[in-house]
């Protein structure tokens, strides 16, 4: 079969699923309907397998190739197609999202089977997949901006999955607002780069852009930027991220999947992807990385802070999208899309993890309350660790080497990129640090109630099941989480996944060793041809600088955790107590969310007031509405005034009108 | 001497006409109009019709008019000037049926029609006949003619409707109140309970039928 | 006489009738104006059918006749009905029929 049937097969396997899945819900028994979104998913990876094995057979120059199935409207110069575009950079990206993808459904097939949603968790995660799946094979933008709204549409429904906590239901809407606006600039930024183009293709555009635009032109630049508008919102950048944070209220399962392997990355593909126009528009490309900087230094200190597990976790992945976007907008591609791999493995591993430590609280998702869980989760301490080392980049875990590539190429770029390069390695000293504050915290210490009740084999259980974000009392009926808690030690498909995972992010660095080896780099290497960055010389002192300063600030960072949160527990303390100022700037997460509320929802707010008491009632209710049937009141009663009800005036009138009449006839004959 | 019997008639029907119009007692203007008819039966004779003459004074004299003696009795007409809620329609009334007439008289004995100077088709023996009547209603009018025949039904049973009572004798205290009479929104109902409602509750702007 | 004379006749009766309908207060005097009109009409029709020398307006005019039996049938009937319930018999009065 030709790669781009498999493309075509890669898209039809979770269809299938959320449609079957979403059929017959109600008649699959016990984890039926888990063990079908899993067995979608693990045939949409072989079919990527497929993929990428025809690919591969054709000759180095010739691995573009685009498949067209219905020509939806061809009219007035819009071009609009059901084609998808398989070439290495979309098959690479199908690999990581449908490899990952099933080991996340085989991770929840245990995860969540006791809660009463189950059939309808694995509807919407099939949905989820085929959406990003659309998105990164997408052969034009039409086909983008459609993946692109699925993938959001399906974030909103998986964030909110518990839906009767109204903390989830208000962090799934935020999230939806949010990505919202980032489908306004991804949509004007293709209007603007349509408007000269002509085509909605991505080869044929590709071909044209340096024709139609100068360097940096104004209309490029402005499309450029909207599309970094699109991908900023959807990969939680700053000032568009303040919905990721709030999006861990979705289960674990989908913050592993979603939100730290597939579609915050999404982002960073579509800068790859459009990697012409950016290089054909610098300035774009430059506020690019800016802001991916910006990022990752932002939210590695708000993860310093933060005391709920899975938003440390959430932090970590902004401040780790950052790099990939700062990689890819200055043309580090291949390094950036490596980071992407190898982040959605430790990434996911991570959330993986967090899911079955929160088990083990039955809940509970503060690091306040978790210690000392090493003896009692052997199993689960060891994913930790190996995807806390991957994080912190500490060789030879592959996050190290692909962090590290990235650095590599951005410092390569000389110029004012030495402050990113600078601000990068910092932010990966913190990055170990607030990693292994989370680990040593959570694990380490004196065990608490919860880890002593799991060393004498019994899970604790909550007598009343409570939101964890504001302790308000729930049941665990539909729209709730269900009354099991699981963790890795017990379910074998959860232990399954992570071991992958865990595999994954241990040996994967060896595919791309910055200097020695090239797999990814060759490999996408037909999709960036023409681009001037892609093949960058590096310098060897550089590389090894780099290398060696990733490594002492890597272990450092450890070093560091050890010593305030094992080694002298006070210190913190005092440390707080000292830089309050910071640290309350911090723990507020920049106060993003204040400003946004005073800017931009309170005016909403009092405008949508304004509108409603003022405008509404009295100008369209009173005066509008009002006066149109105050007239034709009016009027009728008017008229009503001729029906008198005497028989008399009616005979009068038609004796007057027949005089009339008669008259008339009279005058004109 | 037919001009003089036709004075004689057309001055018959004009007063008949007048005195329907003018007289108060509503058994007066009965009588007014029998004469009335008379005078248009001798006008028909004088034009030939010997059958619609007869005709007009069997059916339309004799029977319509008793059912009219009849009912006028029955109802009684009281003695009623004529003093409508406004005086202007007395003055409007008579000026615009002169404007009519005026208008009437443009219309036939201007209208340039050289025939009606003369005295009519010649003559022909059975013009007006009886014979000639029934051929006609049986050959060319017949659909007329069965459909004035439907027409008269309709009216029979129509009548039989509207003057029928509904229960006992109705003298004395009416008891028409239904089992359900509860208040009811204006304009529903039969005619009858819409009727009562109307009497009973004292009429008012609730039966205006309004928004 | 000539037919010019029986058509002013009927006119006139015509005009008569119509201030008679507007102008009297008791139903059952309308309706004998209504009847008036209809007889001039009946006479304009004879005097036509002469003018011509054919049936047909006779056969119009015992049409109209039957028709105003109906029509007089009915009429009598209502006021007859009026009576019955105790209703004034004066058209000004019998005024709900109003918007």
């Amino acid at each position: 079969m030709s790669a781009t049937t498999y493309g075509w097969l890669v898209l039809a396997f979770p269809l299938a699923g959320t449609v079957v899945i979403s059929l017959l819900y109600r008649r699959l028994p016990g984890r039926t309907a888990g063990w079908i979104g899993t067995a979608a998913i693990g045939l949409s990876f072989l079919a990527s397998v497929g993929a990428l094995l025809a690919l591969l057979d054709h000759p180095h120059e010739e691995r573009q190739l685009v498949s067209s199935l219905y020509d939806y409207a061809s009219t007035a110069g819009v071009d609009g197609q059901l084609s998808i575009l398989i070439d290495p950079l979309s098959v690479f990206m199908m690999l990581v999202v449908s490899g990952v993808s099933a080991l996340i459904h085989l991770y929840s097939v245990s995860y969540l089977a006791s809660d009463r949603g189950y059939s309808r968790f694995f509807a919407y995660l099939n949905f989820f997949v085929f959406s990003m799946l659309l998105l990164v094979e997408a052969g034009n933008f039409l086909m983008l901006i459609v993946g692109w709204a699925f993938v959001g549409a399906a974030s909103y429904l998986l964030i909110s999955f518990w839906y009767r906590r109204t903390t989830a239901t208000g962090a799934g809407i935020k999230a939806f607002v949010i990505n919202v606006i980032g489908d306004v600039g991804l949509v004007l930024g293709t209007y603007f780069i349509f408007k000269h183009v002509g085509t909605l293709d991505f080869l044929a555009t590709f071909e044209r852009v340096p024709d139609e635009f100068s360097t940096n032109q104004g209309d490029l630049v402005a499309g450029c930027v909207l599309l970094l508008v699109g991908a900023f919102a959807k990969s939680a950048q700053i000032p568009l991220h303040t919905w990721l944070p709030d999006a861990m209220e979705g289960p674990t399962p989908v913050s592993a999947l979603i939100h730290a392997a597939t579609m915050v990355t999404a982002g960073v593909y579509l800068i790859a992807r459009m990697h012409p126009l950016f290089e054909q528009a610098p300035a774009a490309a430059d506020v690019g990385a800016v802001v991916g900087c910006l990022t990752l230094i932002v939210a590695a200190t708000i993860g310093l802070a933060a005391t709920d597990l899975k938003r440390v976790i959430a932090y970590s992945t902004m401040s780790q999208i950052g790099y990939m976007i700062m990689g890819v907008s200055a043309g580090a591609y291949a390094a950036g899309l490596f980071h992407l791999m190898t982040h959605a493995f430790f990434k996911a591993l991570l959330f993986m993890a967090a899911g079955s430590l929160i088990g083990a609280m039955a809940g509970v998702q503060s690091l306040d309350r978790m210690s000392g869980f090493r003896r009692a989760m052997p199993f689960t301490f060891g994913c930790f660790v190996i995807g806390g080392l991957a994080l912190a980049g500490v060789p030879p875990f592959s996050g190290f080497f692909s962090k590290d590539e990235i650095l590599l190429l951005v410092g390569e770029r000389g110029g004012w990129h030495w402050i990113l390069y600078v601000v990068g390695y910092i932010g990966a000293f913190l990055t170990a640090v607030y990693t292994f504050r989370m680990i040593f915290r959570a694990f380490l210490g004196e065990p608490v109630d919860e880890a002593r009740e799991l060393e004498q084999g019994h899970v604790h259980h909550a007598d009343v099941p409570r939101n964890p974000a504001n302790d308000e009392e729930e049941d665990t009926d539909v729209g709730f989480p269900g009354p099991e808690h699981h963790i890795a030690e017990r379910a074998g498909e959860m232990r399954g996944a992570m071991a992958v995972l865990a595999v994954g992010a241990v040996v994967a660095g060896v595919l791309q060793v910055p200097g020695t080896t090239h797999v990814i780099e060759s490999f996408l290497e037909p999709t960036f041809a023409e681009s001037r960055l892609f093949e960058a010389e590096t310098s060897t002192g550089l590389t090894v600088l780099g290398l060696v300063l990733g490594t002492v600030l890597g272990l450092g960072g450890i070093a560091v955790a050890y010593r305030l949160w094992v080694q002298r527990p006070d210190a913190p303390a005092r440390i707080r107590e000292r830089l309050s100022a910071p640290y309350r700037l911090f723990a507020n997460k920049w106060y993003f969310d204040e400003l946004y509320d005073a800017a931009i929802v309170r005016p909403g707010a009092a405008l949508g007031r304004f509108a409603q008491e003022t405008f509404e009632r009295v100008f369209v209710d009173r005066a509008l509405i009002g006066g149109a049937t105050g007239i034709v009141r009016a009027g009728s009663s008017a008229v009503r005034s001729a029906q008198t009800g005497f028989l008399r005036y009616y005979a009068a009138l038609l004796l007057l009108g027949l005089t009339g009449l008669a008259l008339y006839f009279l005058l004109v004959s | 001497m037919a001009e003089v019997l036709f004075f004689i008639a057309a001055t018959g029907a004009i007063a008949g006409a007048i005195g329907v119009v003018a007289l108060r007692n509503a058994f007066y203007a009965v009588l007014a109009l029998v004469g009335h008819l008379l005078s248009l039966a001798a006008l028909f004779l004088l034009l030939r019709s010997e059958f619609v003459a007869a005709a007009q004074v069997v059916v339309y004299a004799g029977a319509v008019m008793v059912l009219y003696v009849f009912v006028v009795a029955y109802v009684g007409g009281e003695d009623m000037p004529i003093r409508g809620t406004a005086a202007g329609l007395r003055i409007v009334a008579p000026l615009f049926a002169v404007v009519l007439l005026v208008e009437l008289c443009i219309a036939t004995l201007g209208s340039g029609l050289k025939a009606i100077d003369g005295e009519g088709a010649g003559f022909d023996p059975a013009f007006g006949s009886p014979a000639q009547i029934g051929e006609l209603f049986l050959t060319k009018f017949l659909l007329a003619f069965e459909i004035a025949s439907f027409l008269l039904l309709v009216a029979a049973v129509g009548a039989v409707m509207l003057a029928r009572r509904r229960r006992g004798l109705d003298e004395g205290d009416r008891d028409d109140s239904t089992p359900l009479d509860i208040p009811r929104p204006a304009l529903t109902g039969t005619m009858a309970e819409a009727v009562h409602s109307g009497e009973a509750t004292g009429r008012g702007d609730r039966d205006r039928g309004g928004w | 006489m000539a037919i010019g004379w029986y058509l002013a006749v009927s006119a006139f009766i015509f005009c008569i009738g119509a201030a008679g309908v507007v102008t009297r207060r008791n139903p059952l005097v309308v309706l004998l104006c209504l009847e008036l009109m209809l007889n001039a009409g009946n006479l304009a029709l004879i005097a036509f059918s002469r003018m011509h020398g054919t049936g047909d307006g006779q056969i119009f005019a015992l049409i109209v006749m039957v028709v105003a039996a109906c029509e007089v049938t009915i009429g009598l009937g209502l006021i007859v009905a009026l009576y019955r319930r105790r209703l004034p018999i004066d058209v000004d009065e019998l005024s709900e029929l109003r918007g």
